[in-house]
C-alpha cells in the first residue's frame, strides 16, 4: 500500500488518497492519470492489469486500487 | 458563392430537417432544431442591442452549446467560448482581456459566473430560445455581414501567462471545411465521434462538415477517455464511422488491448495529430482496422484548424515519423531558414503557412500579431502575409514534410498546445516560489515543474490547479534547494532535462 500511495501522491501532491472515495467521480484523476498509474503500477508490482479492470469501481479510491494489485498478484 | 457558415445550416434543412445533428448521451438536436433555435438566440441578442461584437458562450460540452454558438453568429456577432474546465484565473484573464459586453451561459454555468465580477449582460440560454425569429432583423443582419468578419475567438496558450486569442473568419472556416471535407471524404453518411473540447479550434471538424453534408456528430462523454472499453462501447452503439482525435485518446485503446478484444465496428475514418503517434500503436490499429484510413493532420490554430494531411497507407518502422504531409487545397507551406530563404532539399526550416486559412491573429493584440503574422519575405512586391508557426520542418525524399521540433518552449501534451513559460509565470505568482522551471519528459509525457521555495508540494499542487486548465498543471513537481544554472546564469534547462530522464 506504501507504495502505490507514493505513487499516486506523486501524480497528485495535494490529494489525500488514503481517504478518498471520489477519484474518479470528482474527476480528480484524468485519463493522462489513469495511463500513467496503469504503467506505473505495472513495472512497480511486475503485474499486467487487463483492460477489463479498467473500469471506474477500481480506480475511485487507494484502497479498491490496492486490492486490484492484490487480486492481480495472487492470479498470477 | 457562400460567405457565411450558418448557409451550410440554411441548405441542409430542407434536405434533412429531422435528422439528428448534434447528439450526446442525453441530448439530441435535430437540423430543424439548431436552424430554430438558433435564430431564436440570434434575434433576443440583436433586441438586447449586440451585434458586431463578441459574445462569451460559458456552457458545458454539450450540443446546446454549438447552436449557443450559431445563435450568436446569427446576430452578427461572433462566438467566444470558454468553459468550466478553466480555472478561475484564466477566465477573468480572458474576461479582462476582451471586457464583452454580453455571457450567454446555461442554468449550470450561471450560479459560477456571478463569483467573476463581471458586470456585463448575462443570458439564459434557455430563455433566449424562447425568442421569437425576427426574418427582418436577421436578413438585415447578414446583409451587413462579410466574409472577412470575425465567426470566433478561441483562446489558446501564451508563453507570457497571458492566453492569446485567435480570431477567424467566416472565409478562412469555409475555406478549411471545403478542403477537410475533401480530404477525409466526408458525406451524409458520416458518423462523427466529438473528443475534443468545443472551446478549442478543433471541434470545427465535426460542427461544419455535418452542417454541410447533414452528417451527425456525437459528443463523446469526457469520462469515457478513462475507460477503454467502455469508450469502444460507445463507438459502437452509435454506430461512429469518423474520428478526428488526439493521439493519446487513439492510444489509450490500442495501448490496452481492446482492438483485439472488442474492436470498433463501424470505424472507417481515423484522423488524428497535434502528437507524434508512436509507431508500434499505429501499426496495431492498422493491423485490426486494414479496411480503415488513415489521416494525420497538422495545423497551427493560427492558420484556422488544420493546414497539413498525410494519408498514412504505407508500413512505417518503428524508428520512423508519420509525415504531415502536404497543404490543403489552397494553402501553401513555405519552409524558410534563419536567413528568410528556402532551406536547401532536406534542409531544416520554419514552417510557414500562406492562404486564405491565415486567421485575422490575435485579438486586441497587434504587436503580437504582427510578430508572426508578417510579410513573405520572397514577395517584396505587394502585401503577403505569411505565418510563422515556430515549428521546424523539412522534407524527405519522397517530398513529404516532416515535423521536426519546435524553436521555442511550446509543447504538446494529451494534444494539448502549451507554453512551458505560462505554467512558469503561473509558479511564479505564489509568493512563497524563488524561481520555478517548468520542462517536458518526452519519455514519459510528463510536464515536469522545479520550483525553489518554502513551499510543499501539496500547497504547489493546489496553487496550480487553480491558475491552470487541469492539461497544463504539472503532472510532476519537484521542490528544489537550489536551481542549477548554465555559466551564463540562465537556467540549465538541460540539466533539469537530464535529472528526470535518468
Amino acid at each position: 500500500m506504501e507504495t502505490l500511495l507514493e505513487i499516486l501522491e506523486e501524480l497528485h501532491p495535494d490529494v489525500d488518497f488514503e481517504n478518498c472515495e471520489t477519484l474518479i467521480d470528482d474527476k480528480i484523476l484524468d485519463s493522462f492519470d489513469i495511463v500513467t498509474l496503469v504503467g506505473e503500477i505495472s513495472d512497480e508490482f511486475d503485474i499486467t492489469i487487463p483492460v477489463e479492470e479498467i473500469v471506474p469501481k477500481n480506480f475511485n479510491s487507494a484502497k479498491a486500487l490496492y486490492a486490484l494489485i492484490e487480486r492481480l498478484i495472487e492470479e498470477e | 458563392m457562400q460567405k457565411n457558415v450558418l448557409e451550410y445550416l440554411e441548405n441542409i434543412i430542407n434536405k434533412v430537417p429531422d435528422k439528428t445533428a448534434y447528439a450526446d448521451d442525453t441530448t439530441q438536436i435535430t437540423f430543424k432544431e439548431a436552424y430554430n433555435y438558433s435564430r431564436s438566440i440570434g434575434t433576443y441578442l440583436y433586441k438586447q442591442g449586440h451585434t458586431k461584437e463578441p459574445v462569451v458562450v460559458f456552457m458545458g460540452r454539450s450540443p446546446n452549446t454549438i447552436v449557443a454558438y450559431f445563435g450568436v453568429v446569427y446576430s452578427g456577432c461572433y462566438y467566444v467560448p470558454i468553459d468550466e474546465e478553466m480555472p478561475r484565473h484564466r477566465i477573468e484573464l480572458i474576461f479582462k482581456d476582451l471586457s464583452p459586453s454580453a455571457v450567454i451561459c446555461d442554468r449550470e454555468t450561471h450560479a459560477s459566473l456571478e463569483s467573476y465580477g463581471y458586470n456585463g449582460n448575462v443570458y439564459l440560454y434557455e430563455d433566449a430560445l424562447q425568442a421569437e425569429a425576427d426574418e427582418d432583423i436577421l436578413s438585415s443582419v447578414r446583409k451587413k455581414q462579410l466574409d472577412i468578419d470575425p465567426l470566433y475567438i478561441v483562446f489558446t496558450s501564451g508563453s507570457t501567462g497571458m492566453p492569446k486569442g485567435v480570431a477567424a473568419c467566416h472565409r478562412s472556416v469555409i475555406d478549411y471545411i471545403e478542403g477537410l471535407c475533401e480530404i477525409l471524404q466526408i458525406n451524409e453518411n458520416t458518423v462523427f465521434g466529438n473528443q475534443t473540447p468545443l472551446y478549442v479550434d478543433a471541434c470545427l471538424k465535426e460542427l461544419y462538415p455535418t452542417l454541410k453534408y447533414g452528417a451527425t456528430a456525437y459528443i463523446i462523454p469526457k469520462s469515457l477517455f478513462m475507460f477503454p472499453l467502455k469508450l469502444v462501447a460507445f463507438l459502437n452503439e452509435y454506430k461512429i464511422n469518423t474520428i478526428c482525435w488526439v493521439v493519446s485518446a487513439l492510444t489509450m485503446i490500442s495501448a490496452f488491448g481492446v482492438l483485439q478484444k472488442d474492436p470498433p465496428k463501424y470505424l472507417h475514418t481515423i484522423a488524428f495529430g497535434s502528437e507524434v503517434f508512436p509507431i508500434r500503436q499505429f501499426n496495431l490499429w492498422r493491423k485490426h482496422l486494414p479496411d480503415a484510413r488513415f489521416v494525420n493532420l497538422y495545423g497551427p490554430t493560427e492558420a484556422t484548424g488544420m493546414c497539413c494531411y498525410y494519408e498514412a497507407v504505407r508500413e512505417f518502422n518503428p524508428d520512423e515519423v508519420i509525415p504531415i504531409g502536404k497543404p490543403f487545397p489552397n494553402t501553401e507551406i513555405i519552409l524558410l531558414n534563419e536567413d528568410n530563404q528556402v532551406p536547401e532539399q532536406g534542409g531544416v526550416g520554419e514552417i510557414c503557412v500562406r492562404g486564405t486559412r491565415l486567421s485575422l491573429g490575435y485579438y486586441n493584440s497587434f504587436e503580437k500579431t504582427r510578430e508572426v503574422f508578417v510579410q513573405n519575405p520572397l514577395n517584396p512586391c505587394y502585401p503577403d502575409l505569411i505565418y510563422r508557426t515556430g515549428d521546424l520542418g523539412r522534407y524527405n525524399e519522397k517530398g513529404e514534410l516532416l515535423f521536426v521540433s519546435r524553436k521555442d518552449n511550446q509543447i504538446k501534451h494529451m494534444g494539448h498546445r502549451i507554453e512551458l513559460g505560462e505554467i512558469e509565470a503561473a509558479a511564479n505568482m505564489h509568493p512563497g516560489v524563488k524561481i520555478a522551471c517548468c520542462i517536458y519528459d518526452d519519455r514519459k509525457n510528463k510536464i515536469v515543474l522545479f520550483y525553489v521555495g518554502s513551499v510543499t508540494t501539496a500547497e504547489m499542487a493546489q496553487f496550480m490547479k487553480s491558475k491552470l486548465p487541469r492539461y497544463m498543471v504539472p503532472n510532476l513537481l519537484k521542490n528544489l534547494d537550489t536551481m542549477p544554472l548554465t555559466t551564463n546564469g540562465k537556467i540549465d534547462r538541460v540539466a533539469l532535462k537530464s535529472s528526470v530522464s535518468k
